[in-house]
């Protein structure tokens, strides 16, 4: 039987605004299972989002939604789960979004280990507002705003959440659709701050200047880079050249940020 | 029994008045000279079952302010002029999504960095044009400690009545001198919690404007699912470009507070009734004001003090009523015309307006006002 991801989605509210062959739907689809396998409630579950293309998402969700401003989802997010710990907390964006505006609320998040899962949709570009660089373009590619190739190098998330404190940290692609919805499931149940990037694809103000000829392309190339961890210790530096590896890159316990405060506030309220 | 009785620096009074007001949040960014708010904050909070975060930056701060308010908390930040700047535009996403939530905001010297030990009160145009777009201003100018716990707790009553970020704007002197404060006994001062929902989930609208100009707000995580954004929304949260709702929708965010003016405004009138020279003025500066109409009177000088307490709304119909039967307003501020212009425009000709003027990071005193009274022809 086809899995009803309706349930999940508010009435009324389709069709989406992604452009035909953007990957981002494809993520939807993989947190909506990822959501129903934890058995997370609507009505407890926060998805906040910055502004963007992948920032639209949580308008479409039947859940708490909030989609604040440009960057600003992770701080937004802090609040929420501070205000309220029980709720689930879930943050999606983009990689402009997530790691140049937002740069700094994510790495301090990341730091916090606050226990929430962000999910960034990174098609290396600012799509909605038609395809300027961002953090995430790598050198030499073409955006609107590097005609003559980007000069500047290339973030790489996972490394940067790792780096930054977070305490689980995974990579997905699009192209794998199936694998999407387990990494963010492990996210959502991992104790502390997760981050799950999915390499996607914007075939629209990406792909065209880049020389991918069609959407098929495109996700062709995000099958072939990507490696999954394990096959990747079997091989050799030359071999993983140009590749990206796949699946849960990073996993620790640390003590998580909600927990900490609760013991502040005993310790508060002990020398009261 | 007694009611208790402190010596207290004004940004404590202020922590203070927020907790009396019932605030369970406070997400702030370390900053001169409003720091202490933060810092009896940290301690207190957790004491009561409350949260405290030291966010990152000041602009992740207003973020998780308002998080924090959706949450459902009474929420409080604490900044002072750079950190204002930097708060700009989540206050106005704060005034679209209809956020109730209370920054307090101790005036230095700017722009930029200027002079971050010095007072001034050089942001009262921030309060109400800092961010962009047409949005509503209730910003709140206490003159001493003791009302500057008052007009916290009213900051947070405004702020939940009116579903709007609140400002309250002490300047550097009065953040932080030092005076008795008279803690009101719980009940004493009226506290307003916002209006929660009356319908069933299924039916909730977070913008439903059939419940009036006001509609209430549900927490995240009390059962009700819906939609918030900065975006121009409908009344059940999702994001519209139709004309009518935007238009209707702009107007009513700015008509909740500028209807409801006679509710939200404060200002003492100190021997107007046969003033012919009224002084306008607001902060530590009404203080040197009052000092300057009482040697005024003695030397035979019908002086008055008009002090503002709520800067926005601007009291401009009283102001227009006063102007008909004085000679001249005196406007001492310490910036260079941002209320003497506001005096102006409310006066429409009727009197003129003579401004006194300090940036220099020293207080105006009384005889500069006294002085500038003996201009008056």
């Amino acid at each position: 039987m086809a899995y009803d991801y309706e349930k999940f989605i508010r009435p009324g509210k389709l069709p989406h605004i992604w452009c035909p062959g953007c990957g981002h739907g494809i993520v939807m689809k993989g947190l909506i299972r990822a959501i129903d396998a934890c058995g997370l409630k609507k009505e407890n579950t926060a998805i906040v989002s910055g502004i963007g293309c992948a920032s639209r998402l949580p308008g479409y969700m039947d859940c708490c939604t909030l989609h604040t401003a440009h960057g600003r989802a992770a701080a937004f997010a802090t609040g929420v789960k501070m205000s309220r710990p029980e709720m689930d907390v879930i943050l999606v964006g983009g990689d402009g979004d997530g790691t140049a505006i937002g740069g700094n609320h994510f790495i301090h998040a990341c730091r916090r280990n606050i226990n929430m899962t962000y999910i960034i949709l990174n098609n290396k570009i600012y799509g909605m507002t038609g395809g300027q660089f961002s953090p995430a373009t790598p050198t030499g590619d073409k955006a609107s705003t590097t005609p003559y190739g980007n000069p500047d190098p290339a973030f790489d998330i996972a490394k940067l959440a790792i780096g930054a404190g977070a305490t689980f940290v995974a990579r997905g692609t699009a192209f794998h659709a199936n694998q999407i919805d387990k990494l963010i499931a492990e996210a959502i149940q991992h104790k502390g701050f997760s981050v799950v990037e999915i390499l996607d694809d914007c075939p629209t103000t990406y792909g065209r200047r880049n020389k991918f000829k069609s959407v098929i392309e495109m996700m062709n190339h995000l099958k072939d880079i990507a490696v999954p961890v394990k096959a990747a210790e079997k091989m050799s530096p030359e071999q993983l050249k140009g590749k990206v590896l796949t699946g849960v890159l990073y996993k620790e316990d640390k003590p998580e940020y909600c927990e900490q405060y609760a013991k502040v506030i005993e310790r508060a309220q002990a020398a009261k | 029994m007694a009611k208790k009785v402190a010596f207290l620096q004004g940004n404590e009074a202020a922590a203070q008045g927020a907790l009396y007001a019932g605030c369970k949040f406070f997400a702030g960014y370390p900053i001169t000279p409003s720091t202490e708010v933060a810092e009896v904050m940290s301690v207190e909070l957790p004491k009561i079952g409350g949260k405290f975060i030291q966010m990152e930056d000041e602009i992740g701060a207003m973020a998780a302010l308002l998080g924090g308010a959706l949450g459902g908390a009474k929420a409080l930040t604490s900044t002072s002029g750079p950190g204002l700047s930097l708060k700009q535009e989540l206050i106005g996403y704060g005034c679209i999504a209809e956020i109730p939530c209370v920054i307090i905001n101790v005036m230095r010297g700017g722009p930029s960095t200027g002079m971050p030990t010095g007072p001034s009160q050089s942001d009262i145009m921030s309060a109400k044009w800092g961010t962009h777009g047409d949005h509503p201003a209730i910003c709140l100018v206490p003159a001493s400690v003791q009302e500057l716990f008052e007009e916290t707790v009213r900051a947070f009553n405004l702020a939940e009545k009116y579903r709007t970020p609140v400002m309250v704007m002490p300047d550097e002197i009065v953040g932080h001198m030092r005076e008795r404060v008279v803690f009101p006994e719980p009940g004493e001062l009226e506290v307003i919690d916002r209006a929660a929902p009356t319908v069933e989930p299924a039916q909730y609208k977070p913008y439903d404007t059939s419940f009036g100009d006001v509609p209430p707000l549900a927490a995240f995580g009390s059962g009700y699912k819906f939609h918030v954004t900065g975006l121009n929304k409908l009344p059940d949260g999702f994001p519209t470009t139709k004309a009518e709702y935007v238009q209707a929708e702009e107007e009513r965010q700015v008509r909740k507070v500028e209807g409801n003016a006679d509710d939200i405004m404060k200002w003492e009138e100190y021997k107007c009734d046969d003033a012919e020279i009224i002084i306008v003025a607001f902060g530590s500066t009404s203080r040197s004001a009052r000092f300057a109409v009482d040697q005024a009177r003695e030397q035979g000088i019908k002086a008055g003090l008009f002090r503002l307490i709520t800067f926005w709304p601007f009291p401009e119909k009283r102001i227009l009523e006063l102007s008909k039967k004085v000679k001249a307003f005196i406007t001492p501020e310490m910036n260079l015309g941002m209320a003497t212009g506001v005096v102006k425009a409310a006066v429409e000709g009727n009197a003129p307006v003579l401004g006194i003027f300090r940036v220099d990071g020293e207080p105006i005193n009384p005889g500069q006002i006294l002085d500038k009274m003996k201009e008056v022809k």
